[in-house]
């Protein structure tokens, strides 16, 4: 018998304008030690499923139409207290920030042993014992000593264990995963994977695995159900739907996936659904004052960066504790190239990008631009380089019109003023492919795509030489990230630019970048061809970092653009 | 046109035209300021021109004709027979230009001070806010009458009476500044992690710009709310000094004034002189507070 | 661990004494420079004699530094003079009024406190029921209410139309040591209840749509979502994780409203002709009677910075993130 079994199930969230369907008829089954995969882009209505199946549907969301069954009996529309007899007892749920899915307050002996005694009829000393058990069993060291510590004790991936833990309390049949390693640095992320498929083996648990990320998919799912806009497009063993997809949409969502393995001149992009608006690069290259570019000579030297924020505060200045970011860094970037920085969080990579973007003074050491101390140069230095932001939604002042936004920069400069800014300023947004109308709008009425169209065209008033990209497709869906990495290529080639490009996601950057500089705690680790660099690291951390890659080997190889 | 459509389409407004309580609260208050704000041409006597006042007048009853004037009052008179009507709608003018007045003093020192702790950092926060914190010890209405009793100690006695409204304007406002400071730091310290204030910084505009034109405007929401309850509240402190005597002079009566000289008749009978102007000031109170509330939920769509 | 929490304790003491400090200048500048006593207390027809003489009596007319260096000492010693308008010690008629605003000020406190985190609780858990929009609507009109006026309203149902409870004073009081309790005869605490509900209603109503708030807010996180999930009961969700979460930041709010309660005890004390320091205070600023209004201001910022250090401390003993024990 099929474990867990949801048919035809439809989720309706009624608003005061529409009633928005954010699940449309969607099948899904789990049998017993398997984990199937529930991928798709933002808004696709998987988490919507892993609510309702919880019956944690927020207000004033409820299930319209189908059933969910447990082992043969239906659950949709069970009462509250029949539901919160199921919840914890039959099925888990594993939520995506383990920072903030522990109760702050209390020990995680006192959550443990209270959820055990909730679900099982067992002695205080016996609840004890279990919850030793089970910290031993997600891979805590010294689960005695730890038991008795706060969450906020724990790191990020212990958290997350001890998390999986409390879900594991009473032995349930199926447990909902929601994008349990989003939160999570890659080399967490690998060995939390990891735990989860031993323990759907082992303890013959359904996993419902809910994530954006392929990679993901690809390493640790036995099945897969793919959905967009609410409606599941393709079904079936992760191996087959990978690798052969038949839907229009997996097949471009696949194809978008950035490679490890090989470098594309372009990312072939997501053409299902009709999203696609064109990037006016010639026209644009047109009417530019190309810099000269010599890839010999260096644009910026950097010697023995580095920033230190205070932890601790103290009227005593030798009291002062420091946390030092950035510790003694030294680079150059050639003139002309994409230079790209990768490191996981904490790493200092973006610290890096600020203090040359003039955002943070340094510490100590310098930052030469074109062979002068940036600092001494002020307004003509800043000028001449720009940044792309990571986060598209609060890059963008939201009380202020797009034009507005876009004007900004040439206009604090007075590079340009009247109508020959407005006049650019339309220019540019028909050149990234908005439209000038859209000048007239606030931001929140564009999409994260578009908004990072915003962005770009407002780096491009001031006609830059130097662009920085702080991670700036990390919070876009898969397809969108292809559009905005093709434009930031399509504009280094054809205006000369030399670029600066910070992410955390290896393959991206071996897309991006000429050369590369691995970063951890602050240190540099290794700078190299980025060729060179993914062909033989040289560095042990570079090498795990490698090797913690999702393999997409398995995913239907990519066409060549 | 477009955005006056888009205005009145907006979640916001949509909420306040289906939300009969903001709706109704919105008119009580509507009707209110218009009658304070129109009073010399609404009340039927002049209460502060002794020309106009009968003494015979003292003490009739609301709708029913005087004993020996035969005049009609329709909320009755008090004990010199100024018709408690027009006492009442001048009482209200006195009443909410001391909380309008208060409540923008307060509203431009806690908005600058939070502006200017939120995004400075460092001494300049750590000053400010030690400074808000030990105020925030001292309730606002005993930090009012502080202010009012060391200002009335340096006001010459002879201009007192005159200076009481200004003082009053002062007290009040001074004291509660600090609701705004904190809700404002605490709204700029996220907006200031935002990467659009990055971004400003990034091309050069001073701190004064970034401040004013981007920071500013994007911590309007949780101000309007905190300034729609704290209206409320400086109209009742203003009510509640001038209750106790350390506020508006009986030569300007506001509604806390007329209150108490309400409170001395309510035992002997005469309770109308008391009743109305307490109703009305509950009613103002009321309803300022009812549109803070909505306000504030509509705002936040988190609390649906 | 004992360590820093030791630290944090010294520092919230040091930083206690410094408001201390702070508030002592300020009462200190108006004793000093805040209008002239004389003139108040005198009035139109004085001569110059007269005025010299009142100076002398009240210290004005020593040097700026010896009226500091008094004046501190005085504090220390609790004596702040001699009141321009009784022409007794305030320490006296201090000591012989605190008894009543202290105990009015706990009986409503306590009042306050226990009604409001139970009917903000309830309104929360239950927040479309038709019970909390009833409570909620009746708490804005508590809130819109000015206290006095709220008082007014007692007295007139309960002492003028009903003839139940007094109108005004404290009933007959029972001597023990230098303390005087009301609470302990019949009429006493007849005379304590509407005074009580009057200065309590309002702080009531606050700390009710507090806890409210903050236990909405609380119940959106992600740790009750998780909670619900692993299928722990309604009750335990509510009153164990929930609401010890709330009371964190209520327990700061809560301390500042006791502070309240004794600054708006003078409102109270005032319509209820209360023989406390509240009524003692209004009387010194209509008067402009700087010594007491200082010795007052001393007096509540003594317990408002002790209420405060103690409200500190009971942060510590619920949130383990300040005990700062890092991983």
């Amino acid at each position: 018998m099929t474990l867990l079994d949801i048919q035809a199930l439809s989720v309706a969230f009624p608003t005061r304008r529409q009633t928005f369907v954010a699940v449309d008829n969607a099948d899904l089954n789990v049998e017993p030690g398997e984990i199937h995969g529930l991928v798709g882009e933002s808004g696709a209505g998987k988490s919507t499923i892993g609510a309702a199946v919880m019956g944690l549907l927020e207000r004033p969301g409820r299930i319209t139409d189908g059933t969910i069954s447990l082992q043969g009996d239906a659950i949709s529309g069970l009462d509250r207290a029949a539901m919160q007899a199921l919840r914890g007892q039959r099925i888990s749920m594993i939520f995506q920030d383990p920072l903030t899915s522990l109760n702050p307050l209390f020990t995680v002996r006192e959550q443990l042993t209270e959820t055990i005694s909730t679900h099982l009829d067992v002695t205080d000393a016996e609840a004890n014992q279990r919850a030793i058990d089970l910290l031993t069993r997600v891979g805590i060291p010294e689960p005695e000593l730890r038991i008795d510590q706060y969450p906020h004790q724990f790191s990020g991936g212990m958290r997350q264990r001890v998390v999986i833990a409390l879900a594991l309390c009473s032995e349930p049949e199926v447990i909902i995963a929601d994008e349990p390693t989003t939160a999570l640095d890659v080399s967490i992320q690998a060995q939390i994977l990891d735990l989860i498929k031993e323990l759907a083996r082992e303890r013959q648990v359904g996993v419902i695995l809910i994530t954006h990320d392929m990679g993901v998919i690809a390493d640790t799912t036995d099945r897969v159900t793919v959905m967009y806009q609410g409606e599941v497009v393709e079904s079936g063993p992760t191996a087959q739907v990978m690798g052969d997809p038949k839907h229009e949409y997996t097949q471009s969502l696949i194809a978008a996936v950035p490679r490890p393995t090989v470098k594309m001149h372009r990312f072939p992009q997501v053409s299902y659904g009709g999203r696609e608006t064109a990037f006016a690069i010639e026209d644009l290259a047109r009417n530019w004052d190309k810099p000269q570019v010599d890839r010999a000579k260096p644009l910026y030297q950097i010697e023995g960066l580095t920033k230190r924020f205070l932890k601790k505060g103290s009227l005593i200045p030798s009291q002062r504790q420091f946390m030092t970011a950035v510790d003694r860094v030294s680079f150059d970037v050639m003139q002309g190239e994409v230079f790209g920085i990768v490191g996981e969080s904490g790493s200092g990579k973006s610290t890096i990008a600020r203090m040359i973007a003039g955002l943070y003074r340094s510490d100590g050491g310098s930052i030469r631009f074109d062979g002068q101390e940036t600092h001494t140069l002020g307004d003509d230095y800043r000028r001449q380089i720009q940044m792309i932001f990571q986060d598209p939604y609060s890059s963008l002042n939201p009380r202020m019109r797009v034009d507005q936004i876009i004007a900004e920069p040439a206009k604090h400069h007075g590079i340009l003023a009247g109508q020959a800014l407005k006049d650019r300023v339309d220019e540019l947004l028909d050149r990234v492919g908005l439209g000038k109308e859209a000048g007239l709008k606030f931001a929140h009425e564009f999409s994260g795509g578009q908004r990072q169209r915003i962005s770009i065209a407002r780096a491009l008033a001031t006609q830059p030489r130097f662009l920085i990209c702080d991670e700036p497709t990390s919070a876009l869906d898969v397809s969108i990230q292809a559009q905005i990495l093709n434009i930031l290529k399509d504009l280094q080639e054809h205006l000369n630019l030399t670029m600066l490009f910070i992410s955390h996601d290896l393959p991206v950057v071996r897309q991006m970048c000429d050369r590369v500089m691995v970063m951890r705690n602050g240190q540099l680790v290794e700078l190299q061809e980025t060729e060179a660099l993914f062909a033989k690291p040289q560095q042990p951390y570079t090498q795990e970092l490698l090797s913690l890659m999702p393999r997409l080997d398995a995913l239907k190889a990519a066409p060549s653009v | 046109m477009i955005r006056m459509q888009v205005w009145w389409q907006s979640d916001v407004m949509w909420s306040f035209r289906h939300s009969p309580v903001a709706l109704g609260s919105f008119i009580v208050v509507a009707v209110l300021l218009l009658g304070a704000v129109f009073a010399p041409l609404i009340a039927p006597h002049d209460p502060f021109n002794p020309a106009t006042l009968n003494l015979m007048n003292g003490f009739t009853a609301p709708g029913a004709p005087n004993a020996f004037t035969g005049e009609t009052f329709i909320l009755g008179t008090d004990d010199q027979g100024r018709d408690v009507f027009s006492t009442i709608l001048y009482g209200m003018r006195i009443s909410l230009f001391v909380g309008f007045a208060a409540v923008a003093l307060g509203m431009l020192i806690g908005i600058t001070a939070g502006l200017v702790a939120g995004y400075r950092g460092g001494w300049t926060e750590t000053i400010i806010m030690r400074v808000a914190d030990v105020q925030l010890t001292f309730p606002a209405i005993l930090v009012a009458m502080l202010i009012f009793g060391i200002a009335k100690g340096f006001t010459p006695v002879e201009y007192r009476n005159e200076m009481a409204i200004w003082v009053l304007i002062i007290a009040i406002g001074l004291s509660d500044w600090v609701q705004f400071a904190r809700v404002v730091r605490g709204a700029t310290l996220v907006e200031k992690q935002k990467e659009y204030v990055q971004a400003a910084q990034l091309i050069g505009r001073s701190g004064f710009a970034i401040m004013l034109r981007h920071i500013l405007p994007n911590v309007m929401s949780p101000v309007l709310v905190i300034a729609t309850i704290s209206l409320a509240l400086a109209i009742i402190a203003e009510a509640t000094l001038s209750f106790l005597g350390v506020g508006a002079p009986p030569t300007q009566p506001s509604l806390g004034t007329l209150i108490r000289i309400g409170q001395g008749f309510l035992f002997s009978g005469e309770w109308w002189i008391l009743f109305f102007p307490a109703c009305t000031l509950l009613a103002l109170a009321l309803s300022v507070n009812l549109l803070g509330d909505w306000l504030r939920d509509a705002l936040n769509p988190k609390l649906r | 661990m004992g360590g820093r929490l030791l630290n944090y304790i010294i520092r919230r003491v040091f930083q206690s004494v410094l408001v201390l400090l702070v508030v002592g200048l300020v009462a200190f500048s108006m004793f000093r420079f805040v209008g002239d006593p004389v003139d108040n207390m005198l009035g139109q027809e004085r001569t110059d004699a007269d005025i010299e003489r009142l100076r002398a009596v009240l210290g004005l007319d020593q040097p700026f530094p010896v009226q500091y260096w008094k004046f501190l000492q005085g504090a220390i010693d609790g004596n702040f003079g001699v009141s321009y308008r009784q022409g007794r010690p305030v320490s006296e008629i201090i000591v012989e009024r605190l008894p009543a605003t202290l105990e009015l000020a706990m009986v409503s406190g306590f009042l306050a406190i226990m009604v409001g985190i139970i009917l903000g609780v309830y309104t929360a858990i239950r927040r479309d029921g038709w019970g909390s929009n009833v409570i909620m609507t009746v708490s804005l009109i508590g809130v819109s209410l000015p206290t006095f006026l709220i008082g007014i309203l007692l007295i007139y149902l309960f002492s003028v139309e009903l003839d139940l409870l007094p109108s005004f004073g404290r009933g007959e009081v029972t001597h023990l040591g230098w303390w005087s309790t009301g609470l302990l005869t019949a009429s006493g605490l007849k005379a304590i209840i509407l005074p009580a509900i009057t200065l309590g209603l309002y702080q009531m109503t606050l700390i009710m749509r507090l806890v409210r708030a903050e236990m909405l807010e609380v119940l959106r996180q992600d740790y009750v979502r998780f909670a619900r999930a692993r299928g722990l009961s309604e009750r335990v969700v509510n009153f164990r994780h929930a609401l010890k979460n709330t009371l964190v930041p209520v327990i700061t709010v809560t301390g500042l409203q006791l502070g309240s309660i004794i600054a708006f005890a003078i409102i109270t004390e005032t319509v209820f002709q209360w023989p406390g320091v509240g009524l003692l205070f209004i009387n010194a600023i209509q008067f402009v009677d700087i010594p007491v209004m200082a010795a007052y201001l001393m007096l509540i910022s003594v317990m408002f910075v002790g209420i405060n250090l103690a409200v500190d401390l009971l942060y510590v003993a619920i949130d383990p993130r300040l005990r700062g024990e890092a991983s």
